[in-house]
């Protein structure tokens, strides 16, 4: 059992974002492992313990020549990555990265299973897992909140509107995984040790055979951005006891209760 | 060019339109043309609603066991091979919604743009705006490809309003052959049960946080969902710790709420969580950090303790 996981190296989202001169987000600084990908990277690592044996291996895309966010899961137990890294691909649209993650994933040689998380925690898109998904000519389960493989069958919960389906999917597939859907576990020291020097295999969109990428290449340009009308704070009180008669008084003053 | 001709993708819960669906066709009333709106499942069931808010055409897709997205992509791509393409598609922000545009947009070669929240057509130009770091900025976005345009917009983005419209026209549209994409099947349904208004509906919301603690507290936040007939909703933090359900989830990657009162117990405020809910009316804190982001929005603010706090709300709340 191969599974190539999708990660992405983000910005901490404990601080503010924020845009270069070009309205795209800061990448600039130190870059970490997107939490929302954790959870794949686990789910990934089960499976082929699981499946008693097998590599999970990571494809990401990310200027600088980032890998720290990629070290984080070669720790927890990946085996090795392919990370596309070019100046060229600044401005990308969602498309496009969907069709460069894809082609490393091909460079990979490919998988059992892709898995990717529902959405990254910076840009929020959430077209990418099922966008490569289609580039790859593979079935997918997306939104998936429980996943087992067995007899070579995929089989999963799929989170929908009123509840949930269950989905059974031969492989090769894709899934895109929520969070929360397993524990993710934390690199030990080893891991980290280990993780420094597995193979990190950097290629640009041109090695990829992916164009036009970037700017050029996206179906969409920036025109305006603005700030949005701020809501004002109200009233802020410290409790000493009696705050909850507060909330009272203004839930009555809302006539709601 | 300008925009003749709009297709809207509903998304159907329990037998109707959802009102993020219909908020959709009611928006493409306004940027003019004819509006063909597509469902996952019989277009006659719904052609009644959907031509009542502007809908001139049903196109249903009769999807069986497969999921929506590579289905309903599918057949849109083969009625725009027909000959009938549209200049813009409109997608909710729902998980069939995500998965027919993203295949859609890969068959098309054309990109898509997410998580809108406003849509301008002027001429054969189309602009969307989507909000960005917690909702404190907008940014503009016009297509530049050709079309069809491929937008997604977040629930409650427009008013539903119906127009009083005729039934609209259906066209039922077969799948094609999806080849290996069309394997995975749905083999069970599972309705959730909720007793209960549903969370992005409810006109009071009571979500929690990470302040709350341990799994167990969130009882608490249930509790005074239930007296105040709300709907309990939660911070992403506390769905990727496996307290609650990713269907709780308020926030950029869950529910988007605009309560008449929103309730956030043991929440500091992330921007990911305020962009879900500081649309709501009023809103109510309760956080042990005087310093927390989320007392910059909220009109009345509790820096105390949620484990002191609400079990004295929810004890003078039942006593009435």
């Amino acid at each position: 059992m191969n599974i190539i996981v999708c990660v992405k190296q983000i910005p901490d989202p404990a601080n503010p974002g924020a845009l270069d001169g070009n309205n795209a987000l800061k990448r600039d600084g130190k870059l970490i492992l997107d939490e929302s990908d954790s959870y794949g990277v686990e789910m990934a690592l089960q499976l082929v313990d699981a499946a008693g044996g097998g590599e999970v291996n990571l494809v990401s895309m990310a200027p600088n020549s980032e890998t720290a966010g990629l070290r984080t899961a070669l720790a927890m137990g990946a085996a090795k990555a392919v990370l596309v890294s070019d100046p060229a691909l600044q401005g990308s649209d969602a498309l496009t990265t969907a069709k460069i993650l894809a082609a490393a994933v091909q460079r990979l040689g490919g998988a059992d299973l892709i898995i990717a998380a529902t959405e990254s925690s910076d840009g929020y898109t959430g077209t990418v897992p099922e966008q490569m998904a289609e580039v790859l000519g593979l079935p997918s389960v997306t939104f998936a909140k429980k996943v087992a493989i067995e007899g070579g069958v995929l089989k999963a919960d799929r989170q929908t509107e009123e509840g949930y389906d269950e989905v059974t999917c031969p492989l090769p597939a894709l899934i895109s995984v929520t969070a929360g859907v397993v524990e993710p576990r934390y690199p030990s020291f080893k891991g980290i040790m280990a993780a420094k020097s597995k193979p990190v295999e950097e290629v640009k969109a041109s090695d990829l055979g992916v164009t036009p990428v970037g700017w050029d290449g996206a179906g969409q340009k920036i025109t305006s951005v603005t700030q949005a009308e701020a809501r004002a704070a109200g009233e802020v009180i410290e409790d000493d006891g009696e705050a909850f008669g507060k909330i009272v008084t203004f839930l009555e003053g809302l006539k709601v209760i | 060019m300008a925009i003749n001709n709009i297709w809207v993708f509903a998304q159907v819960s329990n037998g109707a339109p959802t009102s993020a669906s219909l908020e959709l066709v009611t928006k493409a009333r306004s940027l003019g043309g004819s509006i063909g709106v597509w469902v996952a499942g019989d277009g006659a069931a719904v052609a009644g609603v959907l031509g009542e808010y502007g809908a001139t055409k049903v196109y249903g897709v009769d999807y069986g066991s497969n999921l929506a997205g590579a289905a309903v992509a599918s057949a849109m791509k083969s009625v725009i091979d027909g000959g009938d393409s549209p200049d813009l598609v409109m997608f909710p922000q729902s998980y069939e919604g995500r998965d027919v545009m993203s295949r859609l947009s890969v068959k098309l070669d054309r990109t898509v743009l997410t998580n809108n929240i406003e849509i301008v057509a002027s001429g054969d130009s189309v602009t969307v705006t989507t909000p960005i770091f917690g909702g404190n900025t907008l940014v503009a976005t016009t297509f530049t490809g050709g079309a069809p345009y491929l937008a997604a917009f977040r629930p409650k983005s427009f008013a539903p309003e119906a127009s009083g419209g005729a039934a609209a026209a259906v066209q039922a549209v077969s799948v094609p052959d999806l080849g290996a994409t069309g394997t995975a099947k749905v083999t069970a349904v599972h309705v959730e049960e909720t007793t209960g208004p549903k969370l992005d509906e409810a006109d009071i919301v009571v979500s929690g946080g990470r302040g709350l603690g341990e799994s167990v507290k969130y009882e608490m936040v249930e509790q005074l969902a239930k007296i105040l007939k709300g709907a309990p909703g939660a911070s992403r933090a506390i769905v990727d710790a496996g307290w609650v359900p990713y269907s709780y989830q308020v926030g950029q990657t869950g529910k988007v709420v605009k309560p008449s009162v929103y309730i956030a117990a043991g929440i500091s405020g992330a921007t990911q969580h305020m962009v879900g809910m500081k649309g709501s009316k009023n809103i109510i804190a309760i956080n042990k950090d005087k310093e927390a982001p989320i007392f910059g929005i909220a009109d009345l603010g509790i820096v105390g303790d949620v484990h002191k706090v609400l079990p004295k709300l929810i004890e003078a709340l039942e006593g009435r």
